[in-house]
């Protein structure tokens, strides 16, 4: 099926290029505040939004995320301000996913909180934390409604793991590129590359990488071997240093310019490794 | 996840094996001080309605709780894995010094998750930790308490699985924790059943554990679930009062969810977001309960109630002054209910409680809530500080 993510990541690989996926959790800093970094991180350059749910026990997150999300709770912020997050950033038409640990949705309910985020303009959820074997309920909410449903692989997952996996993916694969939480690097782990070929290997769909990006150095390396390069907590440490939220929302947008421009670099390693 | 897929294929193998489990019987009979007594106490039962109470004594064993079993079948298991490090979780201390203890035995790396808030509550257990040569990490994010410890341990984990073994402290979890720390816990129960029939001729009525997370109460279950007369009760901790919210009674006022890797009942608020629970004890003070536990709360093969910390705080005290035992404060949850039970079968009943932990690591908590020293007492305990030897600078050093 033809959605306007697997739209977006077609014509960025028309292109000869990556895809550029940024992150922040909904209600960070403020409700407000978040939808207008957001937006600035679309204008800025990126091609496909992911917005956090805030949620009380985020095991797969680093510190830098986790202070994120605790800002957005004590702030009050709800998943519904998640939905008003993703109505307003969808505006821009830029597909937009929710990340989310699955208890929220499981508590809310699979087929109300597909509805609602299909009525917001969502263009899907990446599930960090529902193993595959037990995706069936999310899946039959989300598929007639047009979601994308992205999971994740990481390097310890076997090429049986791989191939589970990727069988429930919609729209594209996310390739957890080192085993550990989110977090800036210095270095992209070098398991990043033997995984994206693994997953090649199980699927046709496009193979985004996430975990530890927050360069452009850094994104023209991923975007040489990968359909997309994930970053969030690099975004997120923008807002948490910057003085103002309009401070924050300026040096997101310079990020995401840098990033943007950096994987339009990774199209000439592309080119000579015959993509 | 493929490391949980490894160390199911390990448990499974090694549950297979002469070698593993001859090794473990081993430690648990010379090392643990296994099989535990059975204690009768008669003057308590005098407060539990004439029943005959049976105390299961795990307090007795090595490191002072239950915890040992389980962490020493894991820590072979790491062996077995070749692997050189563990980590834990503990909320009280008990499972980190159980784990702290096991890997000392078994020249371990060792490394200890605490919230915050726990280490303050129970800083004896640390100091234990420490001299046998683990690292504490006090763990700042979220409620400070037993959750956030797992949460920061499973990161640990998922950045360091090449070399570590989570050696994870309950039966809750992702499988195959549930089932595998319940295996290595049900020794309680078989060493308590064929106890209690040579004492009484028969099964008890009733057996009676307390429920954080469940693991001394799925021990001590399990050798039970086919005798359809005994009757099941675990005890959860409802602090100040269940209606109150600050409470850690999981299965009466929580709702189904997904917390650290299994569906069970959970705190949790109108959006799913996990409610910080309360407890006077530590061990107890967790969100979430074995899935096992809520299989068992559904199907109606066992009762979950709660009990208070005053209800528990009492029992403390009648089992100190009726039979000079000083129980976890964890225990004295599952004594509050026994003296419920016992109040119900009388003088014919047969009362058998698990006794998971002593009550050591609760002196300072217990001696403040009975006001049993002042506060001047406190103050001169403080200032009676001991001079440390001077360090030597080139040893291992703590």
């Amino acid at each position: 099926m033809v959605t306007a993510l697997s739209d977006t990541l077609a014509k960025a690989r028309a292109e000869g290029r990556a895809a550029l996926v940024g992150y922040l959790p909904a209600g960070f800093p403020t409700l407000a505040g978040g939808i207008d970094a957001l937006t600035a991180m679309v204008d800025g350059g990126v091609d496909v939004v992911e917005v956090g749910l805030p949620y009380s026990d985020p095991m797969l997150d680093g510190p830098t995320i986790q202070d994120a999300v605790d800002v957005a709770l004590r702030g009050g912020a709800t998943p519904r301000d998640v939905l008003t997050t993703v109505e307003a950033v969808a505006a821009t038409g830029t597909p937009t996913l929710v990340m989310s640990y699955y208890n929220p949705i499981d508590h809310i309910g699979p087929a109300r909180f597909a509805a609602d985020l299909a009525a917001a303009g969502g263009a899907g959820v990446i599930l960090p934390d529902l193993p595959p074997e037990e995706s069936g309920d999310w899946l039959a909410a989300a598929d007639p409604l047009g979601l994308d449903s992205v999971f994740l692989v990481a390097p310890s997952s076997s090429d049986e793991r791989i191939a589970l996996t990727t069988s429930v993916c919609r729209g594209f694969v996310y390739a957890a590129s080192l085993m550990g939480v989110t977090g800036v690097r210095g270095a992209v782990s070098g398991a990043a590359r033997g995984l994206v070929a693994r997953t090649r290997v199980a699927t046709g769909l496009p193979v985004c990488v996430g975990l530890g990006v927050s360069t452009a150095e850094q994104a023209t390396e991923v975007a040489g071997y990968a359909d997309g390069v994930i970053v969030g907590s690099a975004f997120v440490r923008e807002l948490l240093d910057a003085a103002s939220p309009a401070d924050g929302a300026a040096a997101v947008h310079a990020l995401a310019g840098e990033l943007a421009a950096g994987v339009r670099r990774g199209a000439g390693e592309r080119a000579g490794t015959a993509q | 996840m493929a490391t949980l897929d490894q160390v199911t294929e390990a448990y499974a193998a090694a549950r297979a094996d002469p070698e593993f489990t001859g090794e473990l019987s081993r430690l648990l009979r010379d090392y643990t001080g296994r099989p535990s007594p059975l204690t009768e106490a008669t003057r308590f039962a005098e407060h539990a309605g004439g029943a005959r109470v049976l105390l299961k004594r795990e307090d007795l064993n090595h490191t002072g709780s239950h915890k040992i079993n389980n962490v020493l079948g894991q820590a072979l298991l790491t062996r077995r894995m070749g692997k050189k490090r563990v980590i834990a979780e503990t909320g009280a201390g008990q499972h980190g010094v159980a784990t702290a203890t096991a890997a000392a035995l078994m020249g371990l790396e060792c490394v200890v998750y605490m919230g915050e808030e726990d280490t303050r509550r129970q800083a004896l257990n640390v100091a234990r930790m420490r001299l046998l040569g683990a690292e504490v990490v006090p763990v700042r994010t979220g409620s400070r308490t037993l959750k956030d410890a797992i949460n920061e341990a499973f990161r640990d984990w998922v950045a360091n699985v090449d070399t570590t073994h989570y050696l994870f402290g309950t039966v809750a979890g992702p499988a195959p924790f549930p089932a595998m720390v319940r295996d290595f816990h049900r020794v309680i129960g078989d060493e308590a059943r064929a106890q209690v029939l040579e004492r009484t001729g028969r099964l008890p009525d009733a057996v009676c554990a307390c429920v954080g997370g469940g693991s001394n109460a799925i021990g001590i279950f399990t050798a039970f679930l086919d005798d359809a007369d005994v009757a099941l009760h675990g005890y959860e901790a409802a602090g100040d009062g269940v209606e109150t919210g600050r409470h850690a009674a999981t299965i009466t006022g929580g709702t189904p969810g997904i917390l650290h890797g299994s569906r069970s009942y959970l705190l949790q608020d109108e959006w799913g977001q996990t409610i910080e629970s309360h407890s006077i004890s530590a061990g107890l003070d967790y969100p979430g309960i074995g899935p096992e536990h809520a299989w068992l709360h559904d199907s109606g093969r066992a009762t979950y109630e709660p009990v208070t910390d005053r209800e528990a705080m009492e029992a403390f005290r009648l089992l100190c002054r009726t039979e000079g035992i000083l129980p976890a404060i964890e225990s004295a949850h599952a004594l509050a209910g026994a003296l419920r039970v016992g109040q119900v079968l009388g003088p014919e009943g047969v009362v058998l409680v698990n006794l998971s932990g002593r009550g050591d690591k609760d002196v300072d908590t217990a001696a403040r809530w009975f006001g049993v020293v002042s506060d001047e007492e406190i103050v001169e305990a403080a200032e009676a500080t001991v001079e440390a030897p001077p360090q030597e600078s080139s040893g291992e050093g703590w």
